[in-house]
């Protein structure tokens, strides 16, 4: 059957896919090439975009603005995601070893909560427990001796407070699928290593943490992208500041973009962090994925 | 021994972690003069709904809300309904150029939003879309992760089904409406409720397009209302909890199927 006469037998499968390809071609793959093509050019919006070749780019790599968010973008990450993963690790373990399924429940739904509220809503409720004068934090510190603290209003405290409010937040998709994972693996594996005369600890080293591997792995790549992309936190507690303490990367390219309108630097920008992200996937996968068979 | 400490650093980490949550509550209902107090009160005592008034008279969170429910109803539906057609499309059918499509949506799921962002904004403009549903609605309509999971879920069907309703005199459109459908729904549910909350809480894209009060949604909303009150925490709390309500009631009630789409969205291609 001739190739013309295949398709037409599967117009179907054409018209099926028609409208999203369509959609997916008018709102992200012509948007994609124009934002790499922008960072190529002078564009302000209204006006006639200019080419400048590389212009844009060793602008931004001579910025120390832009490599002052890459540090800050990166500390972030380093600070929030190997704490949340352990974290994560450690709780899924303690409530995938409770007796009762309701109590297992409980406990996963206790830690999603944070995580389906929006982070515009986390933000005001944290800025309020932040409050230097009358916040709850520095009020329980104070039975401490310690503080007040000035926490997101100091230079030196706001970024690390933002990590702290991350760490403290996210852990319920990680917990469900961890624990999702650890019910996967066979009961007998472990009954083998009892025999043979294994604690706990060494359970859990030699059989459950090697079999959460493809699991770690995808937490870890997934975690360090999102946290890569931090914004609404940082727009909505600190614009940025004190004295650009948390301008993270992504905000750095939305007051390029939306304040001071200079598309095509911040097209520049985006390029750069999208082949961070796409690097720092490929690198993680390499380092884990290497030899997970067993 | 050891068992037990754990259990009591998990229940000391559940508290600290619903800690915020009950914060928002607390302070939602106390009067402005006991949210101004030092030492704070840890419970809301005279409890009062006063906030949430000043909150109703002071601001258009009530259309925010509208809002929020309008698009996101929307672009849910849209994505559930397209993703499950153009999904069952690269799960069953066999056609010349579907490697390629299928890995093009592939491929697009992992295009971060700022790489998009600003051309799109740009669109927006010259389609003098800026502040109304269609930017908010129209570039979501269908998004690349819907047809990936649709199509994981519907490749586990039996093809020997679709083929049975052929021989039945099905056509193609009756072969999806009755067939595929109905066996679709669970994995139909678990989108619908991955693309709600990711819609719901988007925050980035209708900062950009929308400006006026009366078109924002509830996240740009709540962003507003921290620009206006910045000290009048008892009104902001109000407008935390006033936010969070719908998608807490949400998770609760279809708990199961949050669950299922966590572990279903980390299926490897």
């Amino acid at each position: 059957m001739s190739l013309t006469r295949t398709i037409f037998k599967e117009r179907w499968a054409y018209l099926f896919l028609l409208f999203p390809l369509l959609l997916f071609a008018v709102f992200n793959m012509l948007p994609m090439a124009a934002t790499i093509l922008l960072g190529f050019a002078d564009y302000f919006p209204g006006g006639q975009p200019v080419w400048t070749g590389l212009e844009n780019y060793a602008y931004a790599l001579s910025d120390d603005l832009f490599w002052k968010a890459l540090g800050i973008t990166v500390l972030y990450t380093c600070g929030v995601v190997p704490a949340s993963l352990l974290i994560s690790l450690f709780l899924a373990y303690v409530i995938f070893g409770l007796k009762y399924a309701w109590a297992q429940v409980i406990f996963k739904s206790a830690f999603y909560l944070p995580v389906v509220t929006s982070g515009a809503i986390l933000s005001l409720v944290w800025l309020w427990l932040f409050n230097p004068a009358r916040g709850l934090l520095n009020y329980v510190l104070s039975f401490a001796g310690l503080g007040p603290y000035l926490w997101t209003s100091d230079p030196q405290m706001a970024l690390p407070s933002l990590m702290f409010m991350a760490i403290m937040g996210g852990h319920g998709a990680a917990i469900v699928l961890l624990t999702a994972a650890m019910g996967g693996i066979p009961a007998s594996y472990y009954e083998a290593a009892r025999l043979d005369g294994a604690g706990p600890w060494r359970q859990y080293w030699k059989i459950t943490l090697p079999l959460l591997r493809p699991t770690v792995l995808y937490l870890l790549v997934t975690s360090t992208i999102a946290s890569f992309q931090v914004f609404t936190q940082v727009l909505m507690m600190t614009g940025g500041g004190p004295d650009y303490a948390t301008t993270t990367l992504v905000y750095l390219i939305y007051t390029d973009a939306f304040e001071y309108f200079d598309f095509g630097k911040a097209a520049a920008e985006a390029t750069l962090l999208s082949l961070s992200l796409a690097g720092i996937a490929v690198l993680q996968y390499k380092w884990l994925a290497s030899d997970v068979e067993y | 021994m050891l068992k037990y400490v754990f259990k009591v650093i998990l229940a000391l980490f559940a508290v600290l972690t619903l800690m915020p949550l009950y914060w928002i509550v607390v302070t939602a209902f106390q009067t402005p003069s006991v949210v101004l107090a030092f030492p704070p009160s840890l419970v809301p005592s005279p409890a009062s709904w006063i906030n949430f008034a000043r909150l109703f008279n002071g601001s258009e969170i009530g259309t925010w809300m509208a809002n929020s429910l309008i698009v996101t109803g929307t672009v849910t539906a849209s994505n559930v309904l397209l993703g499950t057609l153009a999904g069952y499309t690269l799960a069953k059918k066999d056609f010349p150029g579907r490697q390629t499509i299928f890995w093009t949506v592939i491929s697009l799921m992992f295009i971060p939003s700022q790489l998009t962002i600003i051309p799109l904004y740009a669109l927006i403009v010259q389609l003098d879309w800026i502040n109304t549903y269609q930017a908010l609605i129209v570039p979501a309509l269908i998004m690349p992760f819907s047809i990936f999971l649709m199509k994981q879920f519907l490749q586990t069907l039996p093809t020997e089904l679709i083929e049975a309703a052929r021989m039945d005199g099905c056509g193609e459109w009756g072969v999806f409406q009755r067939v595929i459908l109905p066996l679709a729904k669970p994995g139909m549910g678990v989108l619908a409720i991955f693309t709600f909350m990711g819609v719901w809480n988007d925050f980035l894209w209708p900062l950009i397009v929308i400006n006026q009060s009366s078109m924002l949604t509830l996240q740009v909303g709540l962003n507003s209302l921290q620009n206006q009150y910045y000290t009048d925490y008892g009104l902001l709390m109000a407008g935390a909890a006033v936010s969070a309500l719908p998608m807490i009631a949400f998770f609760l009630v279809f708990q199961p199927y949050f669950v299922r789409s966590i572990t279903i969205g980390a299926i490897k291609g």
